[in-house]
């Protein structure tokens, strides 16, 4: 187990209960999706088990015990990155504030640039880049830390739908072959499905989980699995229990 | 093929230019620090040309106009007789050249130090920004002519006086620009800092004084001109003659002796003056985001 949320609430101080009774556990080494209507207070859940913000109630115990969550990486909805540093500086921003010896930083930052398929574009500005490969920057700097979670808030929804399923496959690959804990913010069902080992679906605001799915599909998923019978049969049964999450 | 309509004053150098443009391509991968190439030279020529030849036109439109007219070169001296007198006159003017640029640099370096530093202050509280703030306005709408005699009788040093005078009106655009450049950093970015366990002073270094900087070389080249008028202004007002005086000094001797065409002169050094001053910083702000800001990159496509 890496996190347990327990009857987690959040009233923002403007007055909106964003969740109300939230129950989740993000187990070791697990997909999670967290799959909702918008506003329905994913990104919220998101920012609270990276410790961004406090809860209104309930409580969050993180492994370890110390009360904090441990390495963390987080990735925007949009790519967040510096334009006046290079994807390089970029990627190396978490290891410079914590102040990590420059060869090793170096080197541990050549070994994410390699895993997003950026080698070569060290040197390039943001504003150089296209949007696919500003989001593999932003995934580059998560991983440079070699967390134990990943956060996703959203990350491909503001792209093209190519680039998105070229970007869902790498990550599965890199997922696959890594093994941290995913947590994975969505409102796109298919998406949710294609990469989740679980999903857990939100009601509308104030959000809780309504219920979750395991997605017991083989390992190693590609293109293939998009368009399986399987993968059909999981779309239409969490599209119904994202319908009944909504109405409840 | 690009910009075909407007080019045909130029026609001779077309062909190149389309072999020029061919080569840029629309991948990810295009650089823009590349060097300049030909066309982005004759596209800059192209674009200074219009306002030379509506400049060269006036001049020689009141140079025959002064002399078909016969007006008296204490009423208004051409253009010829300007330069002229600028050049007769060199040994006079540019110590007193020298002089208005040592006040407008000295007002420019302190109000950069000084509005910087307050910006950096205003940004630590809210409390504190919200308590000096309306005194920053207060001291940029009073007009400086009228506290400038204020402070020269204050001020005994009379340098020291107009400087004064020239950072007062010079200031305030770097605070402010400066101050909002630092309040402007990328919310989530701030997020991401904070995820990370940054530091107070890692925030300010890394992400809020970067975010900063295009904000402040916009404020820092509307103070450059400032600083000149703020001289000027100040040096007006001081009347002083002797070895001491500046530009304006020049300007107001000329126009009591009736030397008209001296104060011509005098004038369009100041005015030159201004203008490089602004040129100059252009530049430095070009160099310092030609790499990432909008602002300094050329647009594709």
């Amino acid at each position: 187990m890496i996190a347990r949320l327990q009857q987690v609430d959040k009233v923002y101080a403007n007055g909106v209960v964003a969740l109300r009774g939230l129950d989740l556990d993000v187990g070791e080494g697990e997909f999670l999706s967290l799959l909702g209507p918008s506003g329905c207070g994913k990104s919220t859940v998101l920012r609270l088990v990276a410790g961004l913000g406090e809860v209104s109630g309930g409580r969050i115990e993180w492994s370890g015990g110390n009360g904090r969550p441990g390495d963390i990486g987080f990735v925007f909805q949009e790519p967040t990155l510096m334009p006046w540093a290079t994807v390089r500086k970029n990627v190396l921003l978490p290891l410079t504030l914590r102040g990590v010896p420059l060869e090793e930083a170096d080197a541990r930052g050549r070994e994410a640039i390699g895993m997003v398929g950026l080698d070569g574009f060290e040197h390039a500005y943001p504003r150089e880049l296209s949007g696919g490969m500003k989001m593999r920057v932003s995934i580059a700097r998560a991983l440079v830390t070699h967390p134990r979670l990943l956060l996703m808030d959203e990350p491909f929804a503001s792209l093209d739908e190519i680039t998105r399923f070229k970007l869902d496959n790498d990550l599965l690959a890199l997922w696959a072959r890594q093994r941290w804990t995913v947590v994975f913010v969505t409102h796109s069902v298919y998406e949710s499905v294609y990469l989740s080992t679980r999903i857990a679906v939100m009601t509308a605001r104030p959000g809780r989980t309504a219920s979750e799915v395991a997605i017991e599909a083989p390992a190693p998923r590609d293109e293939t699995f998009r368009t399986s019978p399987l993968y059909n049969e999981y779309c239409r049964s969490v599209s119904a229990r994202l319908a009944e999450a909504i109405r409840s | 093929m690009s910009g075909g309509p407007r080019t045909s004053s130029l026609s001779s150098i077309e062909p190149k230019r389309a072999a020029d443009g061919a080569g840029v391509g629309d991948l990810d991968t295009t650089r823009a620090a590349a060097p300049p190439r030909r066309s982005d030279v004759w596209g800059g020529v192209r674009r200074v040309l219009p306002p030379i030849a509506i400049g060269v036109t006036g001049l020689v439109a009141w140079e025959l106009l002064v002399r078909l007219k016969q007006i008296p070169y204490y009423i208004l001296p051409g253009p010829l007789l300007v330069i002229g007198t600028l050049v007769k006159d060199w040994s006079t003017l540019y110590p007193s050249l020298l002089v208005t640029l040592a006040i407008t640099g000295a007002a420019l370096l302190v109000a950069t130090v000084a509005g910087v530093l307050i910006a950096i202050l205003f940004t630590q509280s809210r409390w504190i920004e919200l308590s000096l703030f309306p005194y920053a306005v207060i001291l940029q709408v009073t007009p400086v002519v009228a506290i400038a005699p204020l402070i020269i009788i204050w001020v005994k040093n009379i340098p020291l006086a107009l400087l004064i005078c020239a950072w007062i009106v010079a200031f305030f655009p770097i605070v402010s620009n400066t101050t909002l450049g630092l309040n402007s950093a990328d919310h989530n970015l701030l997020n991401l800092f904070q995820l990370y366990g940054a530091s107070r002073r890692q925030v300010f270094w890394h992400l809020k004084l970067p975010s900063a900087m295009p904000y402040f070389l916009g404020g820092l080249r509307i103070s450059g001109g400032l600083a000149l008028i703020g001289a000027v202004v100040a040096e007006f007002v001081a009347g002083t003659g002797g070895v001491q005086s500046g530009l304006a000094y020049r300007v107001l001797e000329a126009g009591y002796t009736m030397q008209i065409p001296r104060m011509f002169a005098a004038l369009l050094m100041i005015t030159g003056t201004g203008i490089l001053i602004f040129l100059a910083l252009t530049l430095l702000s070009h160099l310092v985001l030609r790499s990432w800001h909008e602002s300094a990159v050329k647009r594709e496509g």
